[in-house]
């Protein structure tokens, strides 16, 4: 047991912590601004994908680390895009497009991975984002070194969850989002576009999954491997529904399930799992998250119209 | 812009849509050939010659369209009632994990008698995988789509976990396999000294009985109703939860089908890599068929074809292998505006 007591007293755990759940941080308020918009998209697998490969491959091609992450936004809104295009102008099954988008999207990036380095077995690096230290922030005792000693890419992500928090909570903008995904009908009385609403929130969602897709490559590690998302985009479609569609709760969920994961690698390490195999602590991040499902799905606050879709004129 | 029904499609409204998006299917792939320096035609024809350009090519089809006959099958049945099952990869390996424990000299049973057994028992196993998720979203609301998802990671690192303990191979050189099934576990060849078994065979009966069940069965009506509309199939007095479960069952245990006939048809033993993703695959399977149990066989044929005749062709050009993902993905997505294509126009608004 002592040595899960130093495991926890080191500060390493909770840097770590921090690191693994940005990139959740992005993805999950990605999704969240899709469902809360009425839409499931579950894409999000893929366009991780995406994002993790077109940012790594425009830092690989000579662009500079940010106009990389740029340009996985810009992958993922373009497969937003084709979502919002099938699932909210169409009204096409938003499960099928969903996986057909994912399957899409992670096909062509392996596609594109192989069209532009036939012959590598070694992944080629780039130079990633380093760490960056806040000025003054970084010196707090305890909380400086874990959350104001990461990389940049880090910082972005709380803004953007308090931005996002922000937008949904307190803007006109963030009041029709919300509404389109409980009611469509009253906004339309409104005078609002449905359409325009959910598209615009499907597309912007899309590039922020992209966006955390792009810290794998661009931040944690600095090279594209297959198999790198590994049911990330999964996992934050349930930490939005443990965050009950709230951005404060949903990231809260991701320091929390970052935690864990950052925790079991380190278990891994002790004679606790030299005894166990390996696998059983690889399992624990997904039995973790169907069982954060089962215990908050008493909470009935799904957005009332997600996965409808919306016909004018049909009810 | 806005989608309008149209009353009384025409012929040409019902067939034209989905020949466009197979032919922009096949657009794809040539562009995608040139993007890749080789010349479309020949790629194309690649595929078709690496498909069925020979009688080992052929078989090589038909062998790999028996795990996606099952897990199109298991997909098709579960949508049909709106069950969102995306676990058919944790179902099939379900299926070939109770394979591999009853065939390996657990039951000494004469072959016509392990057989079943071991058929059963897998479907039993693919059927529990999913019975659970159901069960959880009928009593907690839990949404099935994440839990089947997730449970296809955690039941790929148990499989490995027990090919790296108990069920690894002692004579198997270091390698994480199982030991080899015994003899009379087999599934015999369909024709001796031809490379297809009865696991083929066995997706076609399959194939009948789904399709005879949904259509001449109340079971197969009552499916069909729940995922229609889950308030009016109430009212109609159909016990939704039993409905649901039911179709667990069946969808569930077809996916593990394609576990057991891999296993005890093709590969005869459990490894980490047999299923290339065939439980996501019964998706596109499933969606090209749009979801018609007769149907599944036929676009199982289609998706096999492009697998292995991508597989032949990329070692021939140098295109990669995943254009038939790629162009899979495509056919799914077109396929799906398509069909709601034949039955509604686009509007100005």
């Amino acid at each position: 047991m002592s040595e899960i007591f130093t495991i926890i007293a080191s500060v390493s755990l909770w840097v770590a912590m921090v690191r693994i759940a940005s990139p959740l941080i992005f993805a999950t308020l990605g999704e969240l601004l899709c469902e809360r918009a009425g839409v499931l998209n579950l894409g999000i697998e893929g366009i991780m994908v995406a994002g993790a490969f077109a940012g790594w491959f425009a830092a690989y091609s000579g662009m500079g680390l940010w106009p990389a992450v740029g340009v996985a936004f810009l992958t993922g809104m373009g497969f937003g895009a084709l979502h919002a295009l099938l699932t909210v102008l169409f009204g096409l099954s938003q499960h099928v497009v969903g996986i057909g988008i994912t399957l899409l999207a992670s096909s062509s990036s392996y596609f594109a991975y192989r069209l532009a380095l036939p012959e590598v077995t070694s992944p080629p690096k780039i130079e990633a984002f380093a760490t960056w230290p806040v000025p003054v922030l970084s010196q707090i005792p305890l909380i400086g070194p874990v959350l104001f000693s990461q990389t940049p890419l880090t910082y972005l992500a709380y803004g953007l969850a308090i931005a996002l928090a922000l937008v949904l909570a307190r803007t006109p903008l963030g009041l029709a989002i919300r509404a389109v995904g409980e009611n469509p009908t009253s906004v339309e009385a409104q005078g609002l576009s449905v359409a325009g609403l959910r598209s615009g929130a499907v597309i912007a969602g899309s590039g922020l999954m992209a966006v955390g897709g792009s810290f794998l490559t661009l931040s944690a590690f600095n090279s594209f491997f297959f198999e790198m998302v590994n049911g990330r985009g999964w996992i934050c479609i349930a930490l939005v529904v443990f965050g009950a569609w709230k951005p404060g709760k949903a990231v809260a969920g991701a320091f929390l399930f970052a935690a864990f994961d950052a925790l079991q690698i380190r278990l891994q390490q002790t004679p606790l799992g030299a005894h166990l195999p390996y696998q059983i602590f690889l399992m624990l991040p997904y039995l973790l998250s169907i069982l954060a499902l089962i215990v908050t799905s008493r909470r009935a606050s799904v957005p009332a119209a997600l996965m409808q879709p919306f016909r004018k004129g049909e009810r | 812009m806005r989608l309008e029904p149209i009353a009384d499609p025409s012929p040409m409204r019902r067939v034209l849509p989905v020949v466009i998006a197979l032919a922009a299917t096949v657009i794809l792939a040539g562009f995608l050939a040139l993007v890749s320096g080789s010349d479309p035609m020949a790629v194309l024809g690649l595929i078709v010659k690496g498909a069925v350009g020979s009688k080992f090519a052929a078989l090589e089809t038909l062998n790999r369209a028996t795990p996606l006959i099952f897990t199109g099958l298991a997909i098709a049945v579960a949508f049909r009632a709106r069950l969102w099952n995306i676990g058919a990869e944790a179902q099939l390996y379900a299926g070939a994990l109770v394979t591999v424990l009853l065939g390996t000299g657990a039951l000494p049973l004469p072959a016509p008698v392990l057989i079943p057994v071991m058929a059963l028992g897998a479907i039993v196993a693919g059927a529990a995988m999913l019975v659970g998720p159901a069960l959880l979203k009928l009593r907690l609301g839990v949404d099935e789509v994440v839990t089947t998802l997730l449970l296809n990671f955690v039941m790929l690192l148990f499989i490995s976990m027990l090919l790296e303990g108990p069920l690894k191979d002692p004579m198997g050189m270091g390698w994480p396999k199982s030991a080899p099934l015994l003899k009379e576990a087999r599934l015999p060849r369909i024709v001796s000294g031809l490379r297809l078994h009865w696991g083929f065979g066995l997706a076609l009966i399959a194939a009948l009985a789904v399709w005879l069940l949904d259509r001449h069965t109340v079971a197969g009506f009552e499916m069909r109703a729940v995922g229609a509309g889950e308030t009016a199939a109430r009212f109609a007095g159909i016990r939704v939860p039993r409905v649901v479960i039911r179709t667990a069952v069946l969808s569930g245990g077809l996916a593990a089908l394609a576990g057991f006939s891999e296993v005890a048809g093709l590969k005869g033993n459990l490894t980490l890599d047999l299923s290339p993703g065939y439980g996501y695959t019964g998706i596109v399977v499933a969606m090209l068929a749009g979801l018609n149990p007769l149907g599944v066989v036929l676009s199982a044929l289609f998706v096999a074809a492009i697998f292995v005749g991508a597989d032949s062709m990329s070692r021939a050009a140098g295109v990669p292998t995943y254009i038939a993902d790629m162009l899979l993905a495509f056919a799914l997505l077109a396929m799906v505006l398509a069909l709601t294509m034949t039955r509604y126009r686009l509007r100005r608004a």
